[in-house]
């Protein structure tokens, strides 16, 4: 081989390190060949141009961000399983400190950034809109982009596994250790810029959600008649709309120390590492928020349609959910309530920190007492509604001992920390984005997903859950801190890590067969035509499934809170579906490549970002502007739906 | 209510958590659960108090949920009260928010009464000793200002003497634990922070950096050895006797990024600990450093002379 | 009215301005009015990180001996100045008049870009005399804050000259009566953040 070519392959390609790489090349190789040759063997390019690059349907995106998000879950999870095969015994040599590094930074940021926020984007598209009896979001256009950035930004991020390397300085990249001198090469770009991109995706998400939510509800449909998802949501997109432009300047400002040689947070000419730790975290902390109360919304939406009952407390679960988002802005410093903070700061913070656990308390025990002379039936998404109550119980009373600042003296980055926020997120979000997967996967596709596998991948990824996290409580105890790539054995840490390990294995397997579900259930489809194959409440199930993509043919009026379930009882259910004589031509947002190749550029400029290839990010950046002004000069982004069209595809579907 | 009892149910509580939960046994290894040190024991306390109290949340409502979800079970033939259109209950409503307000203003005003009583030496009586602690790449470097020795990788400390631990970095920022003496805190570059600590009895304690610093991180453990004020000072001359200087050219080659065993030093350059502070913006920080005040021996030249004195004078300007 | 915006409540009659008239617009209003609130706080962190770091000259340039007082206040007079003009077209396209539209704009835009020019005049000045953003955190901190304000009005300047194209070509009408409306929010929004910058930051700057 040419030195020049092998210069290339070992300096960016990374090729001297091994097999790993080595596969993971073969893999992707071989993935996008398959990809390619499938939609050229199928002729399926113009279908996947003109139906998903391109859409502004809020369902479709819905559906891509719910596969982006599905796919990072599993990225993230091989991250993990590596992980934990590495700390399975003391002194293991399967990883070395550089790749169980570069490891653990892209397991926490995927699973944060590229998973929990677009599966709950995926929840807001698909839902929300139906639920408030609107056509789409208010900006479709702005929503397209939205995924877009995310996607780009995900890619970029990936990206650095096989090219460059990866982000080896934790989800948080702390300084001093991101700067240039300790960490020089191009992963901590990727993580920047890749987080970024995505980030200003999220911003306008938030934005977007907020202005649906507050202008485009249908007539009657007041703000407290509103079903709890939404509420969830827009409680989530305030979080979003004031917590993302801390993380935005955050990253921007560690940018400029490192590619243009700006003191903010370096150890010379006066920069402050410490400015770094507070902004991120004044994004950080109220993100758990923007990622737990969607999930808190979607158990209230299953919990009252699986009990056949009105959501008890209904007001205070929206005082609960707003008190929360207050909150979640002046907690921030329990990250970091070892930074020699006076102790009144600390007082404050911690007694701030567990006044979140009161709100959150209650909501458990709304959901509780709407069981409560209930009849529970025990599906997909009342399971892991079930699930995640002792889940959240566990992990909220860990929060609160963790809030408590003598005692996060001694849990602090240590492994009791893991399990705690692990038990928040997993039995918190991840469980509540897979009840809302599979309470809504009717809707979205048409049919519902296999039961029986359902089930076995519902026992074994919680048990695995337990099995994998209730260990690391007690390596906190021991004195394990997070981030070691490995540990002698005279710690004796070595058999609770084992057992972890199997616990993360389970999970894994879980996963799996969620995965097995879905295709079984593909090929074994079991169709809904009812449109409401739950018997459930919201206004959502009044369409038919999949939903027409203008969603209502006529916009229905609504008169109380769970307006489908009250006409389902008074057999007034004629006045929420449409009748000829009231459909009018509808208005639609046209389809626009655009946003796909704005957030193209986007990447091309983050790219040429990473590896200080200025003439590439300039072209990129070029590419951005145009596409903008672009969009700034177009007069015409709508086109109408003649009457009779939306009678026939009505009377199709057998609701004329 | 005795202090006997509760001590008791403490104990029930504890014995209850570990054994279900740590499965493996409660070994000696539970260096968080068995103190050596009053810090580590109030800490214990905080530990204990807030797992007992949100237990008592805890508990009934997992009851609760298995109770709610067998009785009203979707069975036909279910002949449990059902009631769609109930929705509203502002007495139970009343409790549920009620009782964890309560739990939360008693576990707060304690948190606050213990983190203000952290920031004391844990005993009045005995004279504390003050020790400078930095965390480099990636080893720990230990200077005695009264003794006037350092070390690497290790600290002796006497028993029953309060120990004020000045830390800083000189190298990414770091976190300073032993956790059988105590809770962490962070060692930051162009910060002084301060932990005090002390052992009750004497012993090898494990303490380890808690703050991910790069590769090198899984090495820096170090050793926190408590002996007698006899055999401490037994231990200073020795070291004085046998050991090399540690110089400043010493020290920049020692903070080049690498893993190093146990080193002893005989002395080391006077201002080397606030010189070093200086060096990464100290001066910036001088009023977010409680510590350098009172107990930070008044450099005698260099750029830091005076650091203390001048936030004494600050403080007076106020 | 566009069908999308079913749900809001049509209630457009002489009244009623002509950017509001049309739902689908309007909600573009109310969308701007929540980014404004997020960049808002972008320039929050700005300004916090600023604060924090104001005094970190590393023996470096100061405040005090670095702002020029006729230059900044050249620029805020400016920038007040197009504020106002903007105004006026927002004020003249409530009256339908398009050429007076036209002339606020152009000199809006104007002394958007004489507002620039001065800005970037005292940059180099600094530059030149070593006050660069890499010489303290301090000097970071201030051209970050500073310098995201002006490439913020940078941006507006080519906005108002896209939606100047439009009014040219199209006229005034619900929607780029809508646009122009928008884009004179953003530039009062600019206006703003920049007393917070000259009283924050060069004010107090001299000053202290």
């Amino acid at each position: 081989m040419p030195t020049a070519l092998k210069h290339f392959a070992d300096t960016y390609l990374m090729w001297n390190e091994g097999y790993l790489i080595w596969i993971s090349d073969a893999l992707i190789v071989l993935t996008v060949i398959g990809i390619v040759g499938a939609l050229t063997y199928l002729k399926k390019w113009r279908w996947l141009w003109d139906n998903w690059l391109t859409t502004v349907d809020h369902k479709k995106i819905g559906i891509m961000y719910l596969i982006a998000a599905l796919l990072m879950f599993f990225r993230g999870g091989v991250d993990a399983l590596l992980l934990r095969t590495q700390l399975a015994q003391p002194g293991e040599h399967f990883l070395d400190a550089e790749h169980y590094d570069q490891i653990f930074t892209t397991h926490g940021t995927i699973m944060i950034l590229f998973m929990a926020m677009p599966f709950l984007f995926a929840l807001f598209n698909i839902v929300v809109p139906l639920q408030i009896g609107a056509r789409d979001v208010a900006f479709p256009y702005l929503n397209a982009i939205s995924f877009w950035l995310f996607f780009f930004g995900a890619m970029l991020f990936n990206l650095s596994f096989v090219f460059g390397g990866s982000p080896d300085a934790g989800w948080t990249s702390y300084p001093p250790l991101t700067e240039l001198g300790f960490d020089p090469g191009p992963g901590e770009n990727y993580y920047l810029l890749g987080v970024q991109i995505s980030g200003i995706g999220s911003i306008a998400t938030g934005i977007n959600f907020i202005a649906t939510i507050l202008k485009m509800r249908a007539p009657g449909m007041k703000l407290m008649r509103m079903p709890l998802f939404t509420w969830s949501t827009l409680g989530s997109c305030l979080i979003i709309i004031f917590a993302f432009p801390a993380l935005s300047v955050s990253l921007a400002l560690l940018m400029l120390d490192r590619v243009v040689g700006t003191h903010f947070f370096t150890m010379m000419h006066g920069g402050n590492p410490m400015m770094f730790i507070n902004l991120f975290w004044v994004w950080g902390h109220p993100e758990v928020y923007i990622v737990v109360l969607p999930a808190f919304g979607v158990y209230s939406e299953v919990v009252a349609t699986f009990t056949r009952k009105r959501i008890f407390g209904y007001s205070s679960m929206v005082a609960s959910l707003m008190l929360i988002t207050v909150i979640s802005y002046f907690v921030w410093a329990h990250h970091f309530f070892t930074m020699g903070a006076g102790a009144d700061v600390n007082t404050f913070f911690a007694v701030a920190s567990m006044a979140v656990g009161i709100p959150t308390g209650v909501k458990v025990f709304n959901w509780l007492f709407t069981m409560f002379r209930g009849r529970i039936r025990v599906t997909l998404p009342m399971l892991w509604t079930l699930g995640f109550i002792p889940n959240f119980a566990i992990g909220g009373a860990t929060g609160v001992m963790l809030a408590a600042a003598p005692g996060d003296y001694q849990y602090h980055n240590s492994y009791f920390l893991i399990a705690h926020f692990h038990q928040m997120l997993i039995g918190g979000v991840v469980n509540g984005m897979l009840a809302g997967m599979y309470y809504w996967w009717p809707k979205m596709f048409g049919f519902r997903l296999n039961e029986r596998l359902g089930k076995w991948a519902f026992w074994i990824f919680n048990i695995g859950f337990y099995i994998c996290f209730l260990p690391q409580y007690a390596l906190g105890f021991e004195g394990m801190q997070r981030r070691m790539y490995t540990y002698p054995t005279d710690m004796g840490w070595g058999s609770l890590n084992f057992v972890s390990t199997i616990g993360a294995y389970l999970m894994g397997v879980g996963f799996l067969f969620i995965v097995w579900q879905v295709l079984y259930s593909l090929f074994h489809m079991e169709r809904d035509t009812t449109g409401d194959p739950w018997d459930a409440r919201t206004l959502e199930w009044s369409l038919p499934s999949p939903v027409p993509h203008y969603n209502f043919a006529v916009i229905p009026t609504i008169t109380e809170r769970d307006v489908w379930w009250a006409a389902k009882q008074r057999g007034t259910t004629d006045l929420l579906t449409p009748s000829a004589e009231d459909i009018q031509a509808i208005h639609m947002p046209k389809n626009s490549g655009r946003p796909f190749l704005m957030g193209f550029a986007f990447f091309v400029a983050g790219f040429g970002f990473v590896f200080n290839w200025y003439i590439l990010a300039v072209i990129g950046l070029a590419g951005v502007a145009l596409c903008m002004i672009l969009r700034a000069l177009e007069d015409q982004d709508e086109y109408v739906i003649p009457v009779e069209e939306v009678r026939e595809t009505e009377s199709a579907l057998g609701r004329l | 209510m005795s202090g006997q009892l509760w001590r008791r149910l403490r104990s029930v509580f504890l014995v209850a958590g570990t054994s279900i939960l740590f499965a493996t046994g409660c070994g000696s290894k539970y260096f968080v659960l068995h103190p050596a040190g009053p810090v580590a024991q109030k800490e214990l306390h905080v530990i204990e108090w807030s797992a007992i109290l949100t237990l008592i949340v805890i508990v009934p409502t997992l009851v609760l949920l298995a109770v709610i979800v067998w009785r009203y079970r979707d069975k036909p033939g279910n002949k449990a009260r059902y009631t769609p259109e109930w929705s509203e209950s502002k007495k139970l409503e009343f409790v549920w928010w009620g009782i964890p307000i309560l739990i939360i203003a008693i576990l707060g005003a304690y948190t606050g009464k213990v983190t203000f009583a952290l920031t004391q030496p844990p005993q009045k009586d005995a004279k504390p000793i003050t020790i400078y602690v930095t965390s480099l790449d990636w080893k720990w470097l230990f200077q005695y200002p009264g003794q006037k020795v350092a070390t690497v990788n290790y600290v002796e400390i006497p028993t029953g003497v309060p120990v004020n631990f000045e830390l800083t970095s000189d190298a990414p920022m770091n976190s300073f634990w032993v956790p059988s003496l105590g809770g962490q805190e962070y060692t930051m570059p162009g910060m002084a922070t301060r932990l005090w600590l002390e052992a009750d009895k004497g012993g090898t304690y494990y303490g380890h950096g808690a703050n991910f610093t790069g590769k090198g991180f899984a090495d820096m453990s170090f050793s926190v050895i408590a002996t007698s004020q006899s055999q401490f000072n037994q231990w200073v001359s020795q070291v004085k006797a046998a050991s090399p200087a540690l110089t400043k050219a010493t020290y920049q080659k020692l903070k080049q990024p690498s893993t190093v065993g146990k080193i002893s030093y005989s002395s080391f350059p006077p201002n080397l600990f606030n010189d070093t502070i200086w060096a990464e913006g100290g001066q910036y920080m001088q009023n977010a450093m409680p510590s350098n005040s009172s107990t930070v021996a008044t450099p005698t030249n260099g750029a830091m002379s005076g650091m203390a004195g001048m936030n004494q004078d600050q403080k007076d300007a106020k | 009215m566009s069908a999308l915006q079913h749900a809001i409540t049509a209630h457009a009659d002489a009244d009623t301005p002509l950017e509001y008239q049309n739902p689908h617009e309007s909600v573009k209003i109310t969308g701007f009015w929540i980014f404004m609130a997020t960049d808002m706080l972008l320039f929050g962190c700005l300004f916090a990180t600023y604060l924090v770091l104001r005094t970190h000259t590393d023996g470096g340039p100061t405040a005090h001996h670095l702002f020029d007082i006729p230059g900044f206040t050249a620029e805020t007079f400016i920038l007040l100045t197009s504020s106002f003009t903007g105004g006026l077209s927002t004020l003249a396209m409530r009256l339908g008049k398009r050429k007076q539209v036209m002339a606020w704009l152009t000199l809006t835009i104007l002394l958007g870009l004489a507002f620039i020019g001065l800005e970037v005049q005292e940059f180099a000045a600094d530059v030149a005399i070593g006050a660069t953003m890499q010489r303290s955190a301090f000097l970071s901190a201030f051209f970050t804050l500073v310098g995201t304000h002006g490439s913020h009005v940078s941006i507006g300047i080519v906005w108002m000259v896209l939606t100047f194209i439009q009014i040219a070509r199209r006229g005034l009408n619900q929607k780029t009566a809508r646009k122009l409306f928008i884009v004179n929010l953003y530039w009062h929004f600019l206006d703003v953040v920049w007393v917070f910058i000259f009283t924050i930051v060069y004010l107090s700057g001299v000053v202290m």
